[in-house]
């Protein structure tokens, strides 16, 4: 069989919310190289239940890089240190003997479920604040009756591929949601169909974001580097121009 | 509009647009202070001269306008800025066993640090060569010269009395290495914040900003640094 | 306690010429008025394409609507992993498509065991899909002159499939998801995320609600409503290892078949040739990598057993066994995907495998790089190729793929008229989760189109159809009936957590999934459902005896939550197994080894087996009742399928 691993991990352990929590230091012996992130610990699983222990809680689904439910931060890095999701992280990418940290995603507005699974539904709630265009099933005009520049459309594309996996309210110092926010609002910003709520839109996330509790952009970029999706924080300057601009109408209207 | 200003304020983006706003402001007037002091290598007449200019501006008024600008954007930028900083750091109570960043720079991490130290330093300077206070080299008349005639401000002599002594001296390199690092930062992060760049354009504002403060940097510490070498005297 | 069915429920098919059917339907559809819309409590369980597009239109027409999913946020469901694309009639390309075209090509598809008049209303739909997902922000891939771009997919004649890169289904559904959220910030949808269906509450026979456990906090809850939409999927992961979701189970769709709604071919299982294989027994999911890498790929095992262990360039070019080109020369390594993948599992069933387990063939690209250069390939497969790189630590330029098929979409699903209603009153069943479209074999780019389809514009006319003789909120969760079944809810539950046996419910549900695999996957005989058959009850058996489920019912309990899905694929498996060992014919993704051609092509039996099955719960421990709708072509008349 393949090469495996003699690995310990030092895991997060919370019951719940209201736990402080703390790291508990699991051996994972005789882990496959070529196991993913999320299956060597489906491994520690298993073996921690036969030893009628408590299993380590995470949440994951589709296991493809696509639905953005996986969420832990390895080693300080959001996904671990490919920037890819976690579930799409393998272990060849560690080395025998390693340490490896396995922390929840660390934000106010990201409360602990238990260990390592947070509760995401504040960005459920910024993309209620406006994250959509209003338009009723059934009324849409043929599709190809506005052209779309393909520049346009693949800019669109390019911020819409978000996840809403939160790995960049995990990366940035601050806990700021501005890359999620702004990959929405530059999306729909991006097309004819979303252009005409922008305004209205961009104020009514960004508040409904600030209200969540994330902290504030300081222009670190770490969301980023860390962004599996590869979402550039050129959104969030545009997200920044959008946002001033609204507002000051707002105001002199 | 006042509640919208409000509003606008109450933002995250509306804070952080008053600390882009206020932080231009005062980048402009870090150039602008840097290019008066380099008159010092022109000669007393030159920099006293210049003093005198700014003092009679508008009958003397321009100069309490650009006070009470300076003051403002001061006030304004700090108060946001510790606002933000305290927001940042209630959005993430606990921090991470290792840490993992990737692209950010110290002097991105360090902002609240490096720009409270320039606001003592800041409080000093104005102490040291505003009100003269701990500035008693000589007496107060002493600092006053003849200019055209006019009595006028020897800044010429306070500047080499204060950097003659040697501990000043460091502190104000300290000083500029700090401010520097803090622009380093600030200036690139105006353009991001205001919305002021794009995708083209980012690595060339990020450039410019490392540039600016390095002038500024420069233009600063070589004016104790000659007056301890003797250069200006 | 459950009334059994003395014939099988009318399919309501509205009469008139086929493509007048829907647009009849329409008219003939009952109304409810604005004021009394307000009053009716829709019940939602499931956030994909169909349920999510289904919650929104609904809320949009003033209905008040209550959503359940069990992940943590809608937008997680697994239409979101859908790669290539979605299918619509708009003939942009002027290429001869037509409705009737994909019509036709999606009953033939399906191997003429699905019904016409729903087959035609899904390619009507399919018209006015694309223009929804467009006005919604959908960034569609266009053309320069920024007209929608479309591409021929899954071996289609005409250029009819839309697609955003490589990722539609993720555009799509988080266009209905968006469209969802308009609804939730309006104060017209309630949504329960983290909240899992475990039961349906009939009321007079009627559905009327629903017991969910709260995840979070293991409450368990009822919730009443005058009808309830099912949109929860299909139940690939009764074989363990498919290309689904971890989360996607049966559960929902088990339930309520346990309450009497039929469940309808459940054998139709589709397999997707291209897959990376399995590495090892900790393998939690296969991943599927895109089909058109087999335009360029060249499919080989080695031609002697001896030769398996070697590594590939140690193998000849004579001693390899392109056996794809071999049997089928005139399609070759593009045979469609259930002739493909029958033809791997056979060479690997002669011990010619290749990889770990000797469970994989080699999808070579050595010759494409000669004649085209590894930057055409790049161009072409960059992405594919990182993903494969990525997971096996493999150079795909540099050494051949190996690849493997696997269960990626089942066509069957709880059975329903032409208004998505079961035969149970209120129960309505959309996308997946439902049998209606695919017939025996789903093609290419459809899925997303029927979720789409089934959501925003079946079900809003047909719902009315029910309601408009219903009471709004006549009943209540005070009802005798949602005490009952959150109680047989709770001793389920506690069922579960008192067993206290060593084995997890992973490890149950790894050996089950196998013998699924081997006995009803791609090849079925009379001998292995026999004895699937015979061996699946010993594994429930034991399920209920050996279980360990740690911690309580109180809290969040992910090993809880699996557990309750593998007891459900342990029952629901067996009669997947009923059902391929009455159809005595092999059609679309069900192939009987007993019915093929000399030159092992599926041998289809239209005289006896041209019928949807339709099964009913009859107990825990006696055998389901079969029910079965027949079904006509009067349009297309069914034919031979040949890819030789």
């Amino acid at each position: 069989m393949s090469e495996t691993l003699n690995l310990i991990l030092k895991v997060w352990r919370q019951q719940g919310p209201a736990d402080v929590g703390r790291f508990e230091e699991i051996d994972a012996k005789g882990i496959p190289v070529d196991a993913s992130f999320l299956e060597m610990l489906d491994i520690i699983n298993e073996r921690l239940i036969e030893n009628g222990a408590d299993p380590v809680a995470f949440d994951h689904d589709c296991r493809e890089g696509i639905c953005g439910t996986c969420s832990l931060v390895i080693n300080g890095m959001p996904h671990g240190p490919k920037q890819t999701t976690t579930c799409q992280l393998h272990m060849r990418s560690f080395r025998d003997g390693d340490v490896i940290w396995i922390e929840p995603f660390r934000a106010n507005a990201f409360p602990v479920i238990k260990d390592l699974t947070v509760d995401r539904t504040a960005f459920d709630r910024i993309i209620a604040a406006g994250g959509y265009v209003s338009v009723r099933t059934g009324a849409a005009p043929d599709a190809n009756s506005m052209p779309v520049p393909k520049e346009q459309a693949d800019d669109a594309f390019d911020a819409a591929t978000c996840i809403g996996c939160g790995a960049c309210v995990a990366a940035c110092p601050n806990a700021s949601a501005m890359l999620f926010a702004a990959a929405k609002i530059g999306h729909l910003d991006s097309l004819p169909q979303g252009k005409p709520e922008t305004r209205r839109r961009v104020l009514a996330m960004v508040r409904t974001m600030d209200a969540e509790g994330f902290g504030n952009c300081t222009n670190h970029y770490e969301c980023e580097a860390a962004c599996p999706k590869e979402i550039s924080a050129d959104w969030i300057t545009r997200m920044n121009r959008l946002h001033n601009k609204a507002a000051t109408i707002e105001a002199v209207r | 509009m006042m509640t919208q200003l409000s509003r606008f304020y109450a933002s995250s983006i509306g804070k952080k647009a008053v600390v882009a706003v206020t932080g231009a402001g005062l980048l402009a007037f870090v150039f602008a202070h840097m290019t008066g002091n380099l008159l010092i290598y022109l000669g007393p007449d030159a920099i006293n001269a210049y003093g005198r200019f700014l003092h009679e501006l508008g009958h003397g008024t321009a100069i309490w306008f650009a006070r009470l600008g300076l003051l403002a954007m001061f006030g304004l930028h700090i108060v946001a800025t510790v606002q933000l900083t305290r927001q940042n750091r209630a959005a993430r109570p606990r921090g991470y066993a290792l840490d993992g960043c990737q692209r950010t720079t110290s002097a991105a991490r360090f902002m609240i640090v490096s720009g409270l130290t320039v606001l003592a330093f800041v409080i000093y300077h104005l102490m040291h060569f505003t009100l003269g206070v701990g500035n008693d080299y000589r007496t107060a008349e002493e600092y006053f010269t003849m200019l055209d005639g006019e009595r006028v401000h020897n800044i010429h002599q306070m500047v080499v009395d204060g950097f003659s002594v040697w501990p000043v001296s460091v502190f104000y390199i300290l000083a500029m290495f700090l401010l520097c690092w803090h622009l380093m930062h600030g200036f690139s992060s105006v353009f991001q914040t205001l919305g002021a760049q794009t995708h083209g354009t980012r690595r060339i504002v990020r450039y410019a900003g490392y540039g600016f403060a390095a002038v500024i940097l420069i233009g600063n510490t070589s004016i104790p640094l000659a007056v301890l070498f003797g250069l200006v005297s | 306690m459950i009334q059994p069915l003395t014939a099988t429920p009318d399919a309501r098919i509205p009469a008139g010429p086929l493509d007048r059917k829907w647009s009849r339907h329409r008219q003939d559809s009952r109304l409810i008025n604005p004021k009394n819309k307000r009053k009716f409590r829709v019940i939602v369980v499931g956030t994909g394409l169909a349920g999510a597009a289904a919650a929104a239109s609904l809320s949009e027409l003033g209905y008040k609507v209550s959503v359940f999913c069990f992940h943590d946020s809608p937008r997680r469901a697994h239409s979101i992993a859908a790669q290539g694309g979605i299918n619509a009639a708009k003939n942009y390309q002027n290429d001869g498509d037509s409705v009737h075209r994909l019509f036709y090509d999606t009953i033939k598809g399906g191997d003429f065991r699905a019904r016409e008049a729903n087959v035609h209303r899904l390619a009507e739909i399919s018209l006015q899909i694309i223009d929804q997902c467009v006005a919604q922000g959908v960034p569609f891939a266009r053309e320069y002159g920024g007209l929608l771009a479309n591409r021929s997919f899954g071996g289609a004649q005409v250029s009819r499939t839309f697609y955003a890169r490589g990722q539609t289904g993720q555009q799509l559904l988080l266009g209905a998801y968006a469209a969802l959220e308009k609804e939730i910030a309006r104060g017209n949808v309630e949504m329960h995320s983290r909240s899992e269906m475990l039961d349906l509450v009939l009321v007079d026979g009627h559905a009327k609600g629903i017991v969910t456990r709260d995840l979070v906090n293991g409450r368990i809850e009822t919730h009443a409503g005058d009808c309830v939409l099912l949109c929860t999927g299909g139940y690939a992961n009764v074989f363990y290892l498919s290309t689904n979701a971890i989360g996607s189970n049966v559960t929902a769709a088990w339930r309520a078949h346990k309450r009497g709604a039929l469940f309808a071919n459940p054998c139709f299982t589709q397999i997707h040739p291209t897959c990376i294989p399995v590495h090892g027994d900790y393998q939690s999911k296969l991943t599927l990598m895109s089909e058109s890498l087999r335009n360029d790929g060249r499919v080989w095992v080695p031609k002697r057993k001896e030769d398996c262990g070697k590594a590939p360039d140690q193998i000849a070019e004579q001693d390899r066994d392109y056996f794809l080109e071999r049997k089928y020369p005139s399609f070759g390594n593009l045979a469609p995907r259930d002739i493909s993948s029958r033809a791997a599992k056979e060479v690997c069933d002669e011990g010619r495998g290749v990889g770990p387990g000797g469970l994989g063939v080699y999808l070579d690209f050595a010759e494409a790089v000669a004649e085209f250069g590894e930057d055409t390939i790049r161009d072409r497969y960059a992405n594919l190729f990182d993903m494969y790189a990525q997971i096996t630590g493999e150079n795909p330029y540099k050494t051949p793929m190996r690849i493997y098929p696997a269960v990626h979409y089942t066509m069957g699903g709880l059975w329903v008229d032409y208004n998505l209603m079961s035969n149970l009153p209120g129960l309505h069943v959309l996308g997946e989760a439902n049998f209606s479209d695919h017939g025996a074999n789903r093609l290419g780019a459809s899925a997303l189109m029927q979720g789409l389809a089934d959501g925003y514009f079946v079900i809003p006319v047909t719902v009315a159809n029910y309601l408009a003789d219903e009471t709004p909120g006549a009943v209540t969760a005070g009802h005798d009936a949602f005490r009952e079944t959150e109680k047989s809810v709770r001793d389920a539950t506690d069922r579960l957590l008192g067993i206290r046996g060593r084995r997890t419910a992973t490890s149950f549900h790894r050996e089950l999934g196998l013998l699924m695999w081997e006995n009803c996957g791609m090849a079925r005989s009379r001998q292995s459902l026999t004895e699937a058959l015979q061996r699946i009850p010993e594994l429930r058996a034991e399920f209920w005896e050996n279980l360990r489920v740690p911690g309580s019912g109180e809290s969040f309990n992910q090993q809880l939550e699996l557990a309750g899905r593998v007891a459900d694929y342990l029952e629901f498996a067996e009669l997947m197994c009923h059902d391929a060992l009455h159809r005595e014919e092999s059609c679309g993704g069900h192939f009987r080894v007993e019915h093929q051609t000399g030159d092992g092509e599926a041998m289809r039996n239209d005289e006896d087996f041209s019928f949807v099955s339709a099964w009913e719960h009859t107990g825990d421990f006696s055998k389901p009742q079969l029910h079965s709708e027949p079904l006509e072509f009067d349009v297309v008349k069914p034919s031979v399928r040949s890819y030789k």
